[in-house]
């Protein structure tokens, strides 16, 4: 399965180390990273996959979101479908 | 291949411009559980309801999650009650409407909807039982919600019927006089409704439909009033383009829902809906739209107009993304649901006699508008067959949801919480008498244009 992961939240040291840790320990594949600075915030979009049946999703989610929530951050993960829906005919 | 750009949009329209799918809706079919005896048929429907919508919610959650759109309401559509139970020996409905509301309960669903009757063309027992039943059953339940169909343009407009309902809004008021009158806020008369239609509180599980179906009603008024304003200046053939755009967007992940639906509760897809819903919540109000298109206020001259292009290029640009489209598909109007309804009532430029004409060109009619306690029947009756008459006519669908509050004025306002929103008491500045017009009874025959074969 495909997800978009987004983060956005003040910059600082280590949140690409925080976030790809995570997703290798639940065996999440990245395929493509965008990621720029504006104005002091970060924005990263990630394409990873899932590579491992035993991985929940909701499991993956709650763990990024708290993560996140202790240094400030914004992540969500959405499959990938909902984007392909609405941006391609 | 997706660019960064299409997932901040998307993910823009789902935390800011509120973006949401507002339902899930599973038609089920009680056709099979007719039963002489009530209590038995109570027993029939509690079984299917809770044994066919057992996943509805949790699955409605998953997808939520999974994708990060927000699913505001899993409901349960049936079908008409007054068809599904005409087999019972009984004088009364009530217990029916109880056994729904339990097994909604049980379920945790949002609404259930198909207390109905389908009376067009005129009553059977179990129809004359059903409407008399409705405001005890409405007083005595928390989430059914009740409909009935009395006009279409092959039938005409029972007029009989639209007598009764002017006196059931009435009754159904008084009972739940403690409330604001909350159980007309679950009832709604329609004209030509159709069979398949997501939202509440009009939704029934049409006779002609199959067995189990899952259909979507989308939301997003203030996805489209967003992209309305980067368009200042720009002319209508611009705004309609711009809508079409945003529409299909929208659409296109409400069809997505859909089908994900369908596929993990194994029930078929029915429709999507294409309604702009709008919600009491700010930002999220079809009224902006139109202000945003350049009326000062909505209700103003230009109006009807402003909604015509809205509703128009809504479907066609919805009509696209889905593989099926039906229900009521246009612009919602509900006074008290929609921010902006609600301040052009208080600020005078909206009226019902404005919000009646608005009705000829958006889906669905008169809906959510709280009006003073002491309105007679017979007025509510002629503001009915009003709607009926402009439905039948113009081959669409059109609904009244009127609440006479009981003790309320013009000035007050009425709270009913959560996604019905708060309505000030709008005034109907015509004061003179229908009684004699409504006192006729009979049938308006169906109209030239019904014969069309």
């Amino acid at each position: 399965m495909k997800l978009v992961v987004t983060i956005v939240g003040k910059d600082r040291v280590g949140i690409i180390a925080m976030v790809s840790n995570i997703l290798a320990e639940k065996k999440v594949n990245i395929l493509n990273i965008n990621q720029n600075i504006m104005d002091g915030f970060f924005n990263m979009v990630m394409i990873v996959e899932m590579t491992d049946d035993k991985v929940k999703l909701q499991d993956l989610q709650k763990t990024l979101k708290e993560k996140g929530t202790e240094i400030n951050l914004d992540i969500k993960v959405q499959h990938q479908d909902i984007f392909n829906v609405m941006h391609n005919v | 291949m997706i660019t960064i750009n299409d997932i901040m949009e998307t993910n823009r329209m789902i935390t800011e411009n509120k973006l949401d799918v507002r339902t899930i809706t599973m038609g089920i079919s009680l056709r099979d559980c007719a039963h002489p005896n009530i209590d038995q048929f109570c027993r029939n429907i509690y079984d299917k309801i809770t044994k066919s919508g057992e996943f509805l919610v949790k699955t409605g959650k998953d997808i939520e999650s999974e994708y990060g759109i927000p699913i505001i309401n899993k409901r349960v559509s049936v079908t008409p009650i007054a068809i599904a139970a005409e087999a019972c020996k009984t004088d009364t409905y009530v217990p029916i409407a109880e056994a729904m509301d339990k097994a909604a309960h049980e379920i945790g669903i949002d609404f259930i909807g198909g207390f109905s009757a389908l009376v067009e063309k005129g009553y059977t027992n179990g129809d004359r039982i059903l409407i008399k039943s409705i405001p005890q059953a409405l007083a005595t339940t928390d989430i059914v919600c009740s409909s009935v169909n009395l006009g279409s343009t092959k039938a005409g407009i029972n007029m009989d019927c639209v007598r009764e309902m002017g006196e059931v809004i009435k009754r159904a008021a008084e009972l739940t006089r403690d409330r604001e009158a909350i159980g007309c806020a679950k009832l709604v008369v329609f004209s030509n409704a159709p069979g398949d239609n997501p939202f509440m509180a009009g939704a029934f599980h049409g006779v002609s439909e199959a067995e189990k179906v899952v259909s979507v009603g989308v939301s997003g008024p203030g996805v489209v009033k967003h992209a309305l304003e980067g368009m200042k200046g720009a002319d209508f053939s611009e705004v309609a383009e711009t809508i079409k755009k945003t529409a299909f967007k929208i659409t296109r992940v409400g069809q997505l829902v859909a089908k994900e639906a369908s596929k993990r509760l194994g029930v078929p897809f029915g429709i999507i809906d294409l309604s702009l819903a709008p919600t009491p919540a700010v930002g999220d109000s079809v009224a902006h739209i139109l202000e945003e298109m350049g009326v000062e206020s909505c209700g103003a001259p230009g109006t009807t107009a402003a909604l015509a292009l809205l509703n128009d290029a809504v479907k066609k640009g919805g009509l696209m993304a889905s593989s099926h489209v039906g229900g009521l598909s246009g612009a919602f109007i509900p006074v008290s649901e929609d921010a902006g309804m609600i301040n052009a009532i208080e600020a005078g430029s909206l009226c019902i006699e404005k919000l009646e004409a608005m009705t000829c060109v958006c889906s669905v009619g008169l809906d959510m508008i709280a009006v003073e306690g002491d309105v007679s029947a017979s007025t509510i009756s002629a503001i009915i067959a009003d709607e009926a008459a402009i439905g039948m006519i113009n081959n669409k669908t059109t609904a009244v949801r009127i609440i006479p509050v009981p003790g309320k004025k013009v000035g007050d306002v009425a709270n009913f919480g959560g996604l019905l929103g708060r309505c000030p008491i709008v005034p109907i500045r015509n004061q003179f008498s229908s009684d004699a017009f409504i006192a006729r009874g009979g049938r308006i025959p169906a109209p030239i244009r019904s014969l069309t074969n």
